[in-house]
């Protein structure tokens, strides 16, 4: 070994179980390229062996964007402002799909790694991690969609443009978190297999994606945001229209986030041990 | 230099009872905790201690279900022990399957990089190699054709050839080297061989004793958890093949479920007898023997061969033989159950102890359904009436094999 190397040797320790509950982040760091790769194939893979390939991740956000436009405009009015109504439900949308898809595919991730995770080390929190990266691809499609509808209504962006991305970054920490929590579980309990499509339904009704926050009293307000959704969609679209932020709503929705990821450290931190003999 | 320290390592896993499966079980448990049904406990490894040096080539052996997966296991990291613990210096590559990780619908050049990175190796490194890598495996021309139109030897090619240019301190293989084409087995073995030679530390697990025996300098013999004999190769293999003597010329395999075999196929008795069925544990070197193989095919639309490998006491393989003349050599198995019998020839095996290992395998695509080492043992006893290959010497006779041949005298 070559004086080199032996600076560099690393010693691995092997135990029962481990004592400390925060991540390490710094092996997570070492194994980006992991991190990198499973992203890389999940995009790759995703429509592969569909007849239309991408135009799905434009299909979705434009036809639920048609759907609700209809009958949000037609039979039951919202009242949305200065803002087109098809433009208010895309920009909710994108956040949306991106949230719903890709807490899906995460949840589902183990066991569709089964085999890495039973031959393979690695920090098992990039399997999750690389589905939820993976999903950001869509993203780029109704983003873009949302940018020409913004156009076609002759949006004028302000300077408020610019803080757009927090909430689509504030939206993945979200999606991350709640993705990493469900597919731990998922690995013991298949239960959440079933019960994920119904909760999202629940979860989209209860959201700001086709009403706006302020069809709610104001009193409900603040606990609606407990919804993590409930800050990143207002924000997201306050800084996409230029209109106020409301700081509270968004105050209390990132807080909710914060707990979701704490919930979801734990839980994942206590069950990853087992994954590889219950998977 | 110590590279790897294992102390008291144990591993218990509880089988049957209710392992919470579902949120119903989970939260019906919290509320009747002690009612519960206890949990069977199943100690797959037991107070393990060792060490091994830097540069040794250490084999595991030991029969289905000894430990040596969960051993592979532990020390990859994939699964934590119940108690004790184990310390590896530098980095550890393990490969209990070639090819993990491998997506049918990615090209071989992305196909490289993706188990590259599985494997643990830096993008920079798997560019550095890329070119080596392509060259053994010989598939230069498909690099950018989907995995899945490889055939299976292609495949097992590529996937070897990445973890082959692996590169860590320590390197754990498990049985990989069943798979794949003759030649490129010897290959893989040079490889290995190779990799040894650098002054790397390598655990490989194996049923094949002449792959251990050629490769390893030390031997683990691991039996129901426990270490059983930890030496020299040549010395564990020999003790290892003298116990497994003991085993008897006719086994059953009651239990479907622990029966060796997969989905399609599982084992279910072999037996040793002679001319007339009758079974036997001792053989006269001069009268033809049989080997029944009873199996269960569980599913159809595979085309299954039996096979059978006859082993000496030193764990050299004597020979091998595939069923090649039957009608289910190109027709796909029906489900049920099926007997087959090999018959070895009269004054053909040498005298001595024979370990036969059976196996059931599709080639194409190569799938081993069941293969099960040292599955059944006999003695072959010479005769000393004349009519043998040792005519009327009666002393030590070497070989594996001892047919009366026809001598021509002038």
């Amino acid at each position: 070994m070559s004086s080199e190397q032996a600076e560099t040797v690393k010693i691995i320790h092997i135990e029962p179980r481990d004592s400390h509950l925060g991540l390490d982040l710094r092996e997570l760091w070492a194994y980006r390229e992991l991190l990198y790769f499973l992203t890389l194939r999940d995009i790759k893979i995703r429509y592969k062996q569909t007849a239309i390939g991408v135009a799905w991740a434009v299909l979705q956000p434009v036809v639920t964007t048609a759907i609700f436009t209809v009958i949000f405009s037609t039979w039951a009015r919202f009242e949305t402002g200065d803002i087109a109504y098809p433009l208010f439900v895309l920009s909710a949308l994108v956040i949306w799909l991106f949230a719903s898809t890709s807490i899906t595919v995460a949840s589902n991730s183990f066991v569709n790694n089964a085999n890495l995770v039973t031959k393979v080390y690695f920090p098992r929190l990039i399997v999750p991690f690389a589905a939820t990266l993976a999903s950001l691809f869509d993203l780029i499609f109704s983003v873009a969609i949302l940018l020409i509808l913004m156009v076609y209504y002759g949006v004028v962006p302000t300077t408020q443009l610019l803080l757009a991305p927090i909430f689509v970054i504030l939206a993945l920490v979200m999606v991350a978190a709640f993705g990493t929590l469900l597919s731990a579980l998922t690995v013991r309990y298949r239960d959440v297999k079933f019960a994920l499509p119904f909760s999202l339904q629940v979860w989209m009704i209860a959201s700001p994606i086709f009403y706006p926050v302020s069809m709610l009293s104001e009193k409900w307000r603040l606990t609606y945001a407990i919804n993590p959704l409930t800050g990143v969609i207002d924000g997201f679209r306050s800084s996409l229209f230029g209109l106020p932020f409301n700081w509270p709503i968004i105050g209390v929705s990132s807080l909710s986030i914060l707990v979701l990821c704490f919930v979801s450290v734990v839980v994942f931190k206590r069950m990853e041990d087992d994954f590889a003999d219950i998977i | 230099m110590q590279v790897i320290k294992v102390e008291h390592l144990s591993k218990q896993y509880a089988i049957g009872g209710s392992t919470h499966n579902t949120l119903r079980d989970a939260v019906g448990g919290f509320f009747r905790r002690n009612s519960a049904p206890a949990l069977q406990i199943f100690s797959a490894l037991d107070d393990i201690s060792f060490t091994v040096n830097e540069g040794e080539t250490l084999g595991i052996i030991g029969s289905n279900g000894a430990g040596k997966s969960t051993l592979l296991k532990i020390l990859s990291r994939i699964t934590k022990p119940t108690s004790g613990s184990a310390e590896i210096r530098g980095r550890v590559g393990s490969l209990l399957e070639v090819g993990t990780g491998f997506h049918n619908e990615l090209s071989g050049r992305e196909n490289i990089y993706l188990n590259g990175a599985i494997l643990g190796m830096k993008r920079s490194e798997i560019e550095s190699k890329f070119a080596e890598i392509v060259e053994f495996s010989e598939i230069e021309k498909f690099l950018d054709t989907p995995v899945k139109h490889y055939s299976s030897g292609m495949y097992m090619r590529l996937a070897f050839s990445i973890a082959a240019h692996l590169e860590p301190e320590v390197l754990i293989v498990d049985e990989v080297l069943a798979v794949g084409d003759a030649s490129f087995q010897k290959k893989c073995l040079g490889k290995m061989r190779e990799v040894g030679e650098k002054g790397r530390t390598v655990i490989f697990v194996s049923h094949d004793m002449n792959a251990i025996t050629r490769l390893c300098d030390r031997v683990i013999w691991l039996k129901d958890g426990t270490i059983r004999m930890d030496d020299e190769a040549k010395k564990v293999v020999g003790a290892y093949f003298h116990e497994q003597a003991n085993l008897g010329a006719e086994r059953t395999w009651e239990d479907g479920d622990s029966a060796p075999g997969n989905e399609y196929a599982r084992l279910k008795s072999l037996r040793v007898c002679d001319e007339n069925g009758e079974s036997i544990q001792t053989a006269d070197i001069r009268r033809p023997i049989g080997i029944e193989m009873t199996y269960q095919v569980l599913k159809t639309g595979k085309v299954m061969v039996p096979n059978l490998h006859f082993f000496d006491e030193s764990g050299t393989c004597i020979f091998a033989s595939h069923d090649w003349d039957s009608k289910w050599r190109t027709e796909p198995r029906t489900v049920g159950r099926f007997t087959s019998t090999v018959w070895i020839p009269g004054n053909f095996l040498s005298e001595g102890s024979i370990f036969v290992g059976a196996a059931v395998t599709t080639y194409e695509p190569l799938e081993v359904h069941f293969v099960e080492w040292g599955a059944v043992t006999f003695n072959v006893i010479d005769s000393l009436d004349g009519d043998s290959a040792r005519g009327d010497y009666a002393g030590l006779m070497p070989g594996v094999v001892r047919p009366v041949l026809r001598w021509e005298n002038e």
